[in-house]
């Protein structure tokens, strides 16, 4: 059984630092469809109500903005919730910030990929110029490996072209 | 046969054959000729290979059926039933009664036989012209191991393939392939390899993170692919034998995709992302030195090397939208070759040179087409939902890709067609299935 062995070896190598889509913060709605990256970070939702909450964030706030098929520019409702989300980060300094960009299944897996790394760069560059430190932020592309919405019309395909600004607990500089 | 046998056959194990015996040549013998688009199924009829003894009697059975599987499914031969045999071959050595063959209308024979002893099996085949009466090339002998057995009939579905049509086969091949699970809105997915025709699966990685693209080296020793297992999308290489995984070209705040090997394999070009823009980069494999072939704002990616290494085709959005570009394998300037309605992508060159196949989007559907080098003679063949990532078997005549319909049910699977847009069908996997990558013809 040797193979075995090896086979779980590439496992246990393959899986370190690994996360898909944790329930990061447990609330099973859209607020938490990023994908993850980087390790799983336990941390409490906390009350919507309350403005320097995640909830407040990802609800209030708004973790997410929407593109244009194949486009990475940001709209004025984009923008508008791009300086929401800066103006918070910059009050609440201790998170940092894994900006996920996403495409809709209609493109070929490469192209996505390198269409959400655009929309991902997009937001990065608009909260640095809202002036959020850039040592604060990651970006990361899932392409089309991961939709928050399974259906195949515009409908659903608009909000799966998407970026998502996911908060991290106590990395901020 | 244990897992990790299954996968050093890949890499190591190479089957000894021999002639059996010196033939005729004869010059008129029934031809398939690959490029005739008219062309029909070459009937065959394929005696159970003869047990030479007590031990060999499931694996002739077995054997039988792989060859002839084989053959079928190439949609350029049709298999005569048993049923409507006039002979019984009852040795492997006995003359041939050609006017019953003759008679229900077969163009080619095949005999064969096997033995078993212990963890050894020897295949001896013979190939006949029915209406000249004369054997077709000479006998041929494997030996291999008992867990070597599909591929010593894939051995001999080659040898029958390449004598009537004059190309080399392309059964005894493995694919690389990412195997799916779960809903679409959370993924699961893990590297697995198997026979060309879907046996022998084993797995490579395990599903903890999200796997992409894997593509053999030109010797089918090692696999690249894309994973996120650190978080973020990188490229690494997996050593066959051993199952070891190392990066590749790492740098640090990058995203790194779509890698593939140089004909040589001692090169990787990939696409390199920093800042939001993709570029294309080749990699030495050996010291890990970088070199930058495109610097544009727009998305490059998808390389592909011709096979002599001169050149690289490539996707590129700088008209636009997505179309396919041929460069220098150093870089510099690119000729568009693509110029048809559309958009096209992940372009992948042919074995043979002669063409490149690639994802076509147009109106709201997906096709697999291919096109000649500078761009002419497009030609699609499929369509559907979406079709992409298109792979080619290692004599270029057959074409491995995705499928996947739409919705939650829309589930991907992979499928081959013939470069003439003949034969499509779906590769059987033990779940759901996508991005293939066909290994070279095996040892």
């Amino acid at each position: 059984m040797a193979y075995m062995t090896k086979a779980l070896l590439l496992i246990a190598t393959l899986g370190v630092a690994a996360c898909n889509n944790p329930d990061r913060y447990g609330t099973g709605g859209p607020g938490d469809a990023g994908a993850g990256a980087g390790g799983i970070q336990t941390g409490g939702l906390g009350d919507a109500s309350d403005p320097r909450s995640v909830a407040y964030f990802n609800q209030t706030v708004g973790d997410r903005v929407l593109f244009a098929v194949d486009q990475s520019t940001l709209s004025d409702t984009a923008r508008a919730t791009l300086a929401g989300q800066a103006q918070w980060l910059n009050t609440n300094s201790d998170y940092a910030i894994i900006i996920e960009g996403h495409a809709d299944e209609q493109g070929t897996r490469e192209y996505n990929l390198a269409l959400g790394a655009r929309r991902a760069s997009a937001v990065q560059d608009f909260l640095i110029s809202q002036g959020v430190s850039a040592s604060r932020m990651r970006t990361v592309s899932y392409g089309k490996e991961r939709p928050v919405e399974v259906c195949s019309d515009e409908s659903c395909f608009s909000r799966n072209r998407r970026a998502v600004t996911v908060l991290s607990v106590g990395a901020g500089a | 046969m244990t897992l990790f046998k299954t996968l050093i056959l890949m890499a190591a194990m190479a089957l000894s054959f021999a002639p059996l015996i010196p033939a005729a040549q004869a010059q008129d013998r029934p031809r398939v000729v690959l490029t005739d688009p008219n062309v029909s199924p070459m009937p065959f009829a394929l005696p159970q290979f003869i047990a030479e003894n007590g031990e060999a009697g499931q694996l002739a059975a077995d054997i039988s059926r792989v060859v002839a599987s084989d053959l079928t499914n190439s949609g350029l031969f049709r298999e005569i039933g048993a049923d409507a045999f006039i002979s019984t071959v009852s040795s492997f050595d006995a003359p041939v009664s050609y006017n019953d063959w003759q008679a229900i209308n077969a163009t080619i024979l095949i005999t064969g036989a096997v033995a078993a002893s212990g963890n050894q099996v020897v295949v001896k085949f013979r190939l006949f012209d029915v209406a000249s009466g004369e054997p077709y090339g000479d006998g041929l002998q494997f030996v291999g191991t008992t867990g070597s057995w599909r591929r010593m009939a894939h051995k001999v579905a080659d040898a029958v393939y390449s004598r009537v049509t004059g190309e080399t086969g392309y059964f005894d091949t493995r694919v690389v392939y990412v195997e799916e699970s779960g809903p679409k809105d959370n993924r699961l997915k893990r590297l697995a390899v198997m026979d060309y025709d879907g046996a022998n699966v084993a797995y490579l990685t395990d599903s903890s993170s999200i796997v992409l693209a894997p593509r053999f080296s030109p010797g089918g020793e090692s696999i690249l692919f894309t994973s996120y297992s650190s978080g973020f999308p990188a490229i690494y290489v997996m050593d066959v034998a051993t199952l070891g995984i190392r990066s590749l070209g790492e740098q640090p705040g990058t995203m790194t995709f779509a890698p593939r090997f140089s004909p040589n394999g001692r090169t990787v070009v990939f696409s390199l992302e920093r800042g939001g823009n993709s570029d294309i980069y080749t990699v030495d494999v050996g010291s890990g030195q970088l070199n930058q072939l495109t610097n544009a704002p727009s998305i490059e990616t998808a390389p592909s090397f011709s096979p002599d290494g001169s050149q690289i085709v490539f996707e590129s959005d700088r008209s636009g939208n997505q179309q396919l570009y041929v460069m220098s394998a150093n870089g510099g300037d690119a000729q568009r070759i693509s110029g048809g309605a559309g958009r096209y992508g992940t372009p992948v060159w042919s074995p043979r040179g002669d063409l490149i196949a690639f994802t076509k989007q147009n109106e709201g559907r997906f096709h697999i087409g291919v096109m000649r080098t500078d761009g002419s003679g497009e030609g699609l063949l499929t369509g559907s939902y979406l079709d992409e990532g298109p792979t080619w078997s290692p004599n270029g005549r057959v074409i491995m890709f995705t499928r996947q319909g739409a919705g939650a049910a829309g589930q991907p699977a992979l499928f081959s067609v013939d470069i003439s847009g003949r034969n499509l069908r779906q590769v059987p996997t033990s779940g759901p299935a996508s991005d293939p990558a066909w290994s070279p013809l095996l040892p």
